[in-house]
């Protein structure tokens, strides 16, 4: 168990590492001056002699060779030096500080009806193989796996949001907004709705919730249909095992057959498929805090793309994939932890 | 022999045929991919490409030099509402049910030409670190693991933001970053076969590797690489499409679907208290992409039923 995870945490950081020298090999495709322009805030950049901005291309590094050049930008990245962000109006790495708790907020509530409903779901459809229900719980999986987020995204806004008023767009109401920023306000977690509960203002948590229901719902709407397929077809195999009809001819009650005896099993595989979801969270924030307007480091992204901010779109990538290694190396511990085969194997 | 081969494919694919008509969810792919398939052919022929705002001597409308670019048919940009005219409606003053229809060869476009692309870039690689082991197998596979960390979206958009925009650099991006799959499961399955008989008979007469992975193991582990890249289409029309939403992709006014509903971005935020006035602006594109990866998603899954049981 313990050499295990100490394999995998030493894998860990050579990934990152691989990482980091695919993003970078790709963004040397732009040439030295345009990459310039991504170190320095662009307010000083225009006033720059030629003279200065040839020393800042070798304070960064532009002029040497690739894997100097590397280097230099590894050893600034490691100190916190990301660049100058273009979109953020701050350097990089506090653009990302800044906005990624937003981000873990959002991934985190989906989370939650995504492996509730869908595991649910999923046990339910095995249980009534062939019937109704079953039949019924598949075609609407099939249908929510088809559905491209921004689809879904932009009708929950058309009817939550201009129809019923309920979920407005956006991360805060104004009001909320000025008080969380106020100085007095603690901010213990950064996480809207927890600080707001930590600073008893019930009112900012509602307005928090309110915000975050929409794009919660549109992010889980994909998963949950994702996980449901994996748990029904594991959770039938498990029900066809030997053990599962002893316990029924010993006369166990079936409830306690299938969520005693068939679930727990039935579980191995879906821990493994939650690397998948993990990922799949993380892309699905980029397109959701867009439609919805929510702060967050999907939608740093996405702005530093389009406004071609390439230290932003390298630094927030950088930082995507790291936060994906290391849920993976919680899922695999997990895994590990639940499934004695793996560690032994 | 050549005889008994060919009837006994002919029972096989009657085998199948049956299992797939027994499904009704898989007719359901089936006649969805096909119904695609008609309109994308027939485009020209359902939404002619002219340009009303352009007349030739005669007064009738000019050819489209591009088709794949709507035609601007009116100056208003505020959407309006279907009509006899415009089926659909209209929505920056471009027709969506134009769009819809050119927007299905787009679609069928994008989706093969990555999807193929990837895979045969997938199998290459993992047939390469498969068949020989070792530590080419071990440094092809870290490098897999490396190109897997990144999110799909992100590493498509770093590598579309750095080429800058346009269709041809979004299949370019997802081509890159989404080899993965397919390397990972054509090295699987040519370890299992690695070591049968025939392939050791192979050897053992000399014959090169080339060969060897070509004519005897790729022939035995292709099927559920090519289940794979089925199942693989409807994802990989939805990230393209995400791409064009964002502004990335295709160029403003690409018969695409996902830029499409970039344009009615504008117009759900902009009208609190109304936006159903504008559903069709939604509705048209977003159920063409529903229903679009629908049926690579049905056909897939029945695929897969049918060939690989074990999955199921």
């Amino acid at each position: 168990m313990t050499t295990f995870i100490i394999r995998r945490l030493l894998l860990l950081p050579l990934i990152v590492l691989g990482v980091s020298l695919i993003i970078f090999s790709l963004f040397q495709i732009l040439g030295p001056d345009k990459l310039l322009a991504a170190y320095v805030n662009p307010n000083v950049f225009d006033k720059l002699s030629v003279k200065e901005l040839d020393a800042l291309k070798e304070k960064y590094g532009l002029n040497k060779p690739f894997v100097e050049r590397y280097g230099i930008w590894l050893w600034n990245a490691l100190k916190g030096d990301l660049g100058w962000s273009q979109v953020g109006k701050e350097p990089v790495t506090k653009a990302i500080w800044s906005r990624f708790p937003y981000t873990l907020e959002l991934a985190l509530y989906a989370m939650f009806p995504v492996v509730g409903v869908g595991i649910w779901l999923g046990v339910a459809a095995a249980v009534n193989r062939d019937k109704f229900l079953d039949h019924f719980i598949r075609i609407i999986a099939i249908i929510g796996w088809s559905f491209p987020d921004f689809v879904f995204g932009l009708l929950v806004l058309m009817v939550f949001y201009s129809v019923l008023g309920w979920f407005p767009p956006g991360t805060l109401s104004q009001w909320a907004e000025e008080i969380v920023k106020s100085p007095n306000y603690l901010k213990v977690t950064h996480l809207l709705t927890v600080d707001a509960l930590i600073n008893g203002r019930l009112d900012i948590f509602w307005d928090a919730l309110r915000h975050i229901i929409g794009p919660v719902l549109t992010l889980s709407f994909l998963w949950w249909a994702y996980l449901l397929r994996i748990t029904r077809s594991s959770m039938l195999e498990v029900l066809s095992k030997e053990y599962v009809r002893t316990a029924r001819a010993k006369g166990v009650p079936e409830k306690e057959v299938i969520h005693k005896h068939a679930k727990r099993n039935a579980m191995i595989p879906v821990v493994t498929v939650a690397g998948a979801m993990v990922i799949g969270l993380l892309s699905g924030t980029v397109i959701i805090e867009v439609i919805f307007n929510r702060t967050g480091i999907g939608r740093l992204a996405a702005e530093a793309a389009v406004q071609l901010d390439y230290a932003t779109v390298l630094g927030d990538t950088l930082f995507y994939s790291v936060i994906l290694v290391l849920g993976n190396l919680i899922i695999d511990i997990l895994y590990a932890v639940f499934d004695p085969r793996v560690r032994l194997g | 022999m050549s005889e008994n081969n060919t009837t006994k494919m002919n029972t096989e694919f009657k085998r199948v045929l049956r299992k797939i008509l027994r499904n009704p969810s898989a007719v359901l792919g089936f006649v969805l991919l096909a119904f695609f398939i008609v309109v994308a052919i027939i485009a020209p022929v359902i939404a002619k490409p002219l340009n009303p705002m352009m007349l030739d001597e005669n007064g009738n409308p000019t050819k489209l030099d591009n088709p794949y670019i709507m035609p601007i048919i009116s100056w208003s940009s505020e959407p309006v509402p279907p009509s006899a005219e415009h089926p659909f409606g209209m929505i920056q003053g471009r027709d969506i049910f134009y769009g819809v229809v050119w927007g299905t060869r787009t679609a069928f476009y994008i989706g093969l030409t990555v999807t193929i692309l990837s895979t045969i870039f997938g199998i290459i690689i993992g047939a390469i670190a498969g068949y020989y082991g070792g530590w080419i197998d071990e440094v092809l596979m870290r490098i897999t693991d490396v190109f897997m960390s990144v999110p799909f979206l992100l590493s498509a958009m770093v590598l579309t933001t750095i080429l800058g925009n346009g269709l041809d650099k979004v299949m370019i991006a997802m081509t890159v970053f989404g080899w993965m799959g397919a390397a990972r499961l054509i090295r699987a399955n040519i370890l299992q076969v690695k070591e049968e008989q025939f392939v050791l008979a192979a050897k053992s007469l000399g014959v090169k590797d080339f060969f060897i992975i070509w004519r005897h193991i790729l022939p035995n582990t292709i099927f559920p690489v090519l289940i794979q890249a089925s199942m693989r289409m409807g994802s990989l029309v939805i990230t393209a499409a995400g791409l064009s939403f964002l502004g990335l992709g295709a160029p403003l006014g690409y018969a695409d679907w996902g830029s499409m509903l970039n344009f009615t971005r504008n117009w759900i935020l902009g009208t609190s208290g109304s936006a159903f006035t504008y559903w069709y602006a939604v509705f048209y594109p977003g159920m063409a992409m529903v229903l679009f990866v629908l049926a690579w998603n049905l056909v897939g899954d029945a695929l897969r039923d049918v060939f690989d049981p074990r999955l199921k």
